[in-house]
């Protein structure tokens, strides 16, 4: 027989050819991998920056007051029935900033010194004390402990989340001498080769905007300001304390990153705060009143409640309808309705209003509800009619592929031994769909939970403060305070939407578990 | 007298009343045929129970709709009643305000807390609470009558030989097809108040200015070209679909042709995970984490392109809000719209046309490219469409991250609105019902409606048709 | 110049004096302790065997006997498979194909196979034939690629049928035309060996006849092996044939031989058709 030049599996050309081929074969098997390398990233970045913030929103700081309740200054003549102390802000404040001029008595001295001294806790904050003392009138005259929240800048301070500080120890002062008021020369030998050299070392990264960042001393409760740095001395203004702390101290060296003048709050400020924290009067605690308040201007004192309440009854809302007309809307279509042009009508119709954008069931909402209806405004009910109707298509195309998976055995056996139509479906067919109805109308509501479009337009966007008592009270829901927060300028904003997110990510997961286990449990294979 | 009666509580009221009527008339019904005897007795069609449902069914249904018609039209009917009274300086206050007005009228009359309020104040709110209990008294005596009327008729049909089981499931599959027709009457009421309301809009402002104008300054200048939303739309969606259409069709490949079950376990449910995540949550991701890397990235491309001679001045808008942030996330949100059907489909290709490719020895991406991409291609082009109908639709993710200024730009690092952004920014602020700025919103809303419907519609229909190949 | 073995084998043969008869030509492939697993369960055990050139070999046996497990084997398709396990030599052209060197892809250019159901590609028939030579690089040129295709196409007896339509797609064909495209687009790539698994099974018996006059012609010049469960069906067409059972092979002989005057029993009683 013949013979071959070489052999036939291993022919040059071919394998050159079928190498390229191989290597085209794994460049594609990476790409497939790339791919879902790529969205599962996408999702941990997702869910690591929100939780990252939400756990900063966890706790945080309080103040301590240790205050006598002059009923001269809260249950003043003429205004001390309880209605009127458990609204005297004004009168709960004034106690708090007295006790914080009291601490810091240099304060004192000017007015704009003693507004922002007062900045450090939020006027509002006394509310909830307020209603205390007015619930027992008897505390009066006696003396309380107060926790407030500290001024929300403050806290992100504290947390270091506004500004990354480089903090540096500095060697033992020597001595400690007063130029002017306020102004003291500190000096120890190699004392502050550290700060110097933590300063150049930012320099060589920032350039010159190192000049304008603020270095703050703290030694114990005293911290300054340092105006000029030479070699074994530096200039310092006091801020808090007096002088006296640094001797023979060593002090912490604060290297504020963003300059006094792109922050909100003042080095006095933060030097007031350290203050209050060397002397213990500043705690970190979880944050509770991130679920228990109501929404509020101020961040260190809003809460989720009312959206909570708000969701919760829109959800009610939207159960109550949806899932029953969903359910035997499926019924009549999978079991009753003729094969007739009506039906595949319905049919085509359902499965396109599945597909239509959220925001067109708002728009539907505003004009029929709220323009020809006249139904309340940003009410529990009109949001919980929209979810509702978004929500049918997806409940009846569930329901219906359940009911679809029954084989027609069942059926027929149910009519063999004389049940009716009515009474095959609803006695033997409807129960063994029942877990494939369940999560697909759980799964309804997960998605309804989440959706903030159809409330935006109508109307539940308003700022709610009170916690609603029925589906026709204004109200506000989750998503919506989501959107709303996150628009809120302040800083301290984000980590408390996140917060909030996390809630409803909760929420969610729970719903969807429920799912898994419901599926897991109840899945039967014909 | 009925100022009194207009605190009634008319949702526990009226659910209480059905629920006796109900059960009353049931048990009525169910009494009355068990009481059946003599030779009559032998020719019973239906059980007692039935007897009972028939009659709590003609009971109940009336006394249902009496309410529900309260539910839906009281408040209006007792409004207008009022307004009609008002003195005639009250009717000249624009629509808006008068409605803020009967507002806190009502809120005052549920409160019962306006004994502060002036006297004009107080006095319209007594009147209004007569009014409400007027119509309050009348919907329980409609109810009432209703219900008896219903009662004492279908008793009379209570006779032995009466088929009361099939007049009561004829009755339930009657119920059961309303709540099917309330899918078509959704739609129709989609389609009935979009089309009413832009129709109202396309009445001041000509249709050819609003679908091909330039100018978008709905709130401020009234100017309704909405090109540049169409342009803000289109501009986003397509960055969407850059990055969902080939990570969710690789991803797709990958898990139904490479991927072993315990892979395709994890990873299939994980991207599932990401249809699940509200909107508003990729709205806040995007807004506080994309947005910013995009713009810092921005600025320092122009800092790099004018430090190195390239530009004079900077080329990108670098702004706080963009379209490609905005596109970014949404791409990402859309994955799985890409993925799990064309996931579906890839499967759903017989196998032995795969074997046919590899039995002439071709390689496992050959086979997939030249055989099993081209079976598929229905499948997998009705998933592109279903996305990009999701992303033209998708709000909360734009609102957040796009910005508001209506313009066609190119830069991908500036603002754009889109449809649903604007949507959005017209009904939440004024609530002027007839202005045609709250109007130009329902005729975004009828574009948006439109274009999305076309996209699904083909999408369906290629799916049905692809089904229909192989099964 | 010639690219491939089959080329030069085929101008050779062309200048030898072609086999007319039953007279057989040296084994193509020699299968020599074959064992297929499938996870722990054994689906073929230890068999030996030899397949001659230019000769259409039948393989025949009850179902689940492991004929078609076995056929696929010879062209390493059970690789596609995760939990299969082939053990043994199959010995092709002096080198075993099962070593693991042997990249089955190139393997398959050579060892054909054409399935029970017709399975042409979603393309035209143009492209369906037109695959096989683009993706392992047999043309160079346009027209290089369409004499192939009509090469193919005549062959396989389809390319007076659809000479004119060439760009209409390939399931737009009857069940029998489609077959005979499948194995035109198995000729294309010019392999050597034609593997077939029960090729007439989903087609109604005019469209058996004509395959069945096709492979009779396709012997002259390829070496195939055909898995069928109609015995009438091998012993009209094979000239070899193996009687699979329970994943032994139990009796291989001359058709002749094996049909009129088997050596064993169990082949004698499935002929007779006591079982099966």
């Amino acid at each position: 027989m013949t013979d071959v030049v070489q052999g036939p599996f291993r022919n040059e050309k071919a394998l050159r050819r079928l190498k390229k081929r191989r290597a085209a074969d794994v460049r594609f098997r990476t790409y497939g991998l790339s791919a879902i390398a790529f969205a599962l990233l996408a999702l941990s970045l997702l869910v690591a920056s929100i939780g990252f913030q939400a756990v900063s929103a966890a706790t945080y700081h309080v103040v301590r007051f240790d205050v006598v309740l002059d009923p001269q200054v809260i249950a003043p003549d003429g205004e001390d029935t309880p209605a009127d102390i458990s609204r005297n802000v004004d009168g709960f404040y004034s106690l708090l900033r007295s006790d914080l001029l009291e601490t810091f008595p240099q304060a004192a001295d000017d007015r704009l010194s003693r507004l922002r001294l007062g900045d450090l806790v939020t006027r509002l904050a006394v509310l909830p004390v307020a209603r205390t003392v007015a619930e027992n009138p008897t505390r009066i005259g006696r003396s309380m402990t107060i926790t407030v929240p500290l001024n929300d800048d403050l806290d992100l301070y504290l947390k270091g989340a506004v500004s990354k500080d480089a903090r540096v120890h500095i060697g033992e002062i020597a001595s400690v001498s007063e130029t002017t008021q306020n102004e003291v020369s500190l000096s120890g030998p190699s004392a502050f080769r550290g700060l110097e050299a933590m300063i150049s070392t930012l320099r060589a990264e920032d350039g010159d905007a190192v000049d304008a960042r603020s270095v703050l001393l703290t030694s114990g409760s005293s911290t300054g300001r340092v105006t000029h740095l030479e070699t074994g001395a530096a200039h310092v203004t006091m801020l808090t304390g007096s002088a006296d702390a640094f001797r023979g101290a060593r002090p912490v060296a604060r290297i504020i990153a963003l300059p006094e003048t792109e922050r909100n709050v003042s080095d006095q400020q933060i030097a007031w705060t350290l203050a209050l924290k060397e002397m213990g009067r500043i705690s970190r605690v979880p944050h509770f009143s991130l679920l228990t308040n109501t929404d509020s201007t101020y961040p260190e004192i809003a809460g989720a409640l009312a959206a909570i309440v708000g969701s919760l009854l829109t959800m009610l809302v939207t159960a109550f309808i949806a899932i029953p007309v969903g359910i035997f809307a499926s019924i009549y279509l999978e079991e009753f309705a003729p094969r007739n042009r009506l039906t595949e009508i319905i049919e085509v119709n359902i499965n396109n209003l599945a597909a239509v954008p959220s925001i067109v069931f708002g728009l539907l909402g505003a004009a029929v509800f709220l323009g020809f209806f006249g139904l309340p405004r940003s009410a529990p009910l009109v949001g919980g009619l929209v979810l509702a109707l978004m929500t049918l298509p997806t409940i009846i195309i569930a329901s219906r592929a359940a009911l679809k998976s029954v084989p027609p055995s069942i059926r027929a056996a149910a009519l063999g031994v004389g049940a009716s139509k009515m009474q095959s479906v609803f006695h033997h067919v409807l129960p063994l769909a029942g877990p494939g109805i369940l999560t697909g109308a759980i799964l309804g509501m997960a998605r309804a939970l989440g959706e903030t479009a159809p409330l935006l337009l109508i109307g539940m966007v308003a700022f709610v403060a009170d916690v609603p008592s029925s589906p026709t009270d204004e109200a506000t829901a989750l998503p919506v305070l989501i959107f709303s927060w996150s628009t809120n300028a302040e800083r301290a904003w984000e980590p408390m939407t996140a917060a909030v997110i996390v809630i409803l990510l909760m929420f969610l997961v729970t719903m969807n578990g429920i799912v898994v286990l419901l599926r897991r449990r109840f899945e039967r294979r014909w | 007298m009925f100022q009194q009666l207009g605190h009634l509580p008319m949702g526990w009221l009226m659910l209480a009343l059905l629920a006796m009527l109900a059960s009353g008339a049931f048990f009525v019904g169910r009494v009355q045929a068990e009481r059946f005897s003599g030779p009559a007795a032998a020719r019973i069609h239906s059980r007692p129970n039935y007897h009972g449902y028939f009659v709590a069914m003609w009971t109940f249904v009336p006394a249902l709709i009496v309410a529900l018609g309260y539910g839906l039209m009281g408040e209006s009917l007792v409004r207008s009643q009022l307004v009609s009274e008002l003195p005639a300086n009250f009717l000249k206050i624009p629509g808006v305000e008068l409605g803020v007005y009967l507002d806190a009228v009502s809120r005052a009359a549920v409160h019962n807390d306006y004994t502060g309020a002036d006297r004009v104040f107080a006095a319209i709110t007594n009147r209004y609470l007569e009014i409400q209990g007027v119509v309050k008294l009348s919907a329980i005596g409609l109810a009432l009558l209703g219900a008896t009327v219903g009662f004492v008729l279908a008793r009379r049909r209570i006779v032995p030989g009466f088929r009361a089981r099939n007049r009561v499931e004829a009755g339930i599959e009657l119920m059961l097809f309303l709540c099917a027709a309330i899918a078509i009457a959704t739609t129709v009421g989609i389609i009935a108040s979009l089309l009413y309301e832009s129709l109202r809009f396309f009445a001041e402002i000509p249709f050819w200015d609003f679908l091909f104008g330039t100018r978008w300054n709905a709130q401020t200048s009234a100017e309704f070209g909405a090109l540049p939303l169409f342009f803000g739309t289109f501009m986003i969606a397509l960055i969407a679909m850059l990055i969902a259409a080939p990570v969710g069709l690789f991803a797709a490949i990958y898990l139904s042709e490479y991927a072993g079950p315990k892979v395709r376990g994890w990873v299939k449910p994980i991207l599932e995970i990401l249809a699940g995540i509200p909107t508003v949550v990729y709205g806040f991701f995007a807004l506080l984490v994309v947005a910013p890397s995009i713009r810092s990235l921005a600025v320092w491309i122009n800092t790099t392109l004018i430090s190195s001679g390239l530009t004079s001045e900077p080329l990108l808008a670098a702004q706080p809000t963009s379209a490609l942030a905005a596109g970014l996330v949404m791409g990402i949100m859309v994955i799985p719209f890409v993925s799990s059907l064309s996931d579906d489909v890839i499967n759903a290709v017989p196998q032995t046309l795969r074997d046919a490719a590899y039995a002439m020895g071709a390689t496992k991406s050959e086979t997939v490219k030249h055989v099993v991409l081209p079976a598929a291609l229905p499948g997998i082009i009705a998933s592109l469409l279903l996305a990009v109908s999701r992303a033209i639709g998708e709000t909360m993710i734009v609102v957040m991250a796009a910005g508001q200024r209506a313009r066609i730009s190119a830069d991908p690092t500036a603002d754009l609105t889109t449809i649903t952004v604007q949507i959005v920014a017209l009904l939440t602020g004024e609530t002027e019902f007839d202005s045609p700025k709250t109007l130009s919103a329902f005729a975004l809303g009828l574009v948006l409606f439109a274009v999305t419907l076309v996209f699904n519609l083909i999408a369906l229909r290629v799916v049905q048709k692809y089904r229909e190949k192989y099964d | 110049m010639e690219t491939t073995v089959t080329e030069s084998r085929e101008n050779a043969s062309s200048e030898l004096s072609v086999d007319q008869g039953e007279g057989l030509t040296f084994p193509r492939i020699e299968c020599r302790n074959i064992n297929v697993f499938y996870g722990d369960k054994q689906a073929i055990f230890d068999i030996s065997l030899s397949i001659p050139d230019r000769a259409v070999t039948a393989l025949i046996g009850p179902s689940g006997c492991g004929k078609s497990t076995f056929l696929r084997c010879l062209n390493r398709m059970n690789d596609t498979i995760e939990s299969c396990k082939v053990t043994g030599e199959i010995i092709m052209d002096g080198e075993n194909i099962n070593n693991p060197d042997i990249d089955p892809v190139l393997l398959r250019s050579r060892v054909g196979m054409v399935f029970q159901k017709p399975n042409p590609f979603p393309k035209s028939i143009y492209d369906n034939i037109a695959y096989g030579p683009r993706i392992h690089g047999l043309a160079d040129s346009r027209e290089d690629l369409d004499a192939m295709v009509e090469k193919s196409l005549r062959r396989a007896g389809l390319w007076e049928e659809v000479k004119d339509r060439l760009t209409s797609p390939g399931n737009s064909l009857s069940g029998g035309q489609q077959q005979r495209l499948c194995i035109a687009r198995a000729i294309a790539v010019r392999p050597e060996v034609i593997l077939m698994d029960e090729p007439c099974s989903a087609l109604d018996p005019v469209a058996t006849a004509r395959i069945e006059e096709l492979i009779d012609e396709l012997r002259k010049r390829y070496c195939i092996v055909i898995v069928t469960h109609s015995m009438q069906q091998a012993a009209r067409v094979s000239q070899r044939t193996a009687f699979f059972h329970l994943g032994e092979l139990v009796e291989m002989g001359d058709t002749d031989q094996i049909f009129t005057n088997p050596r064993e029993r169990r082949t004698e009683d499935y002929i007779t058709g006591r079982f099966g």
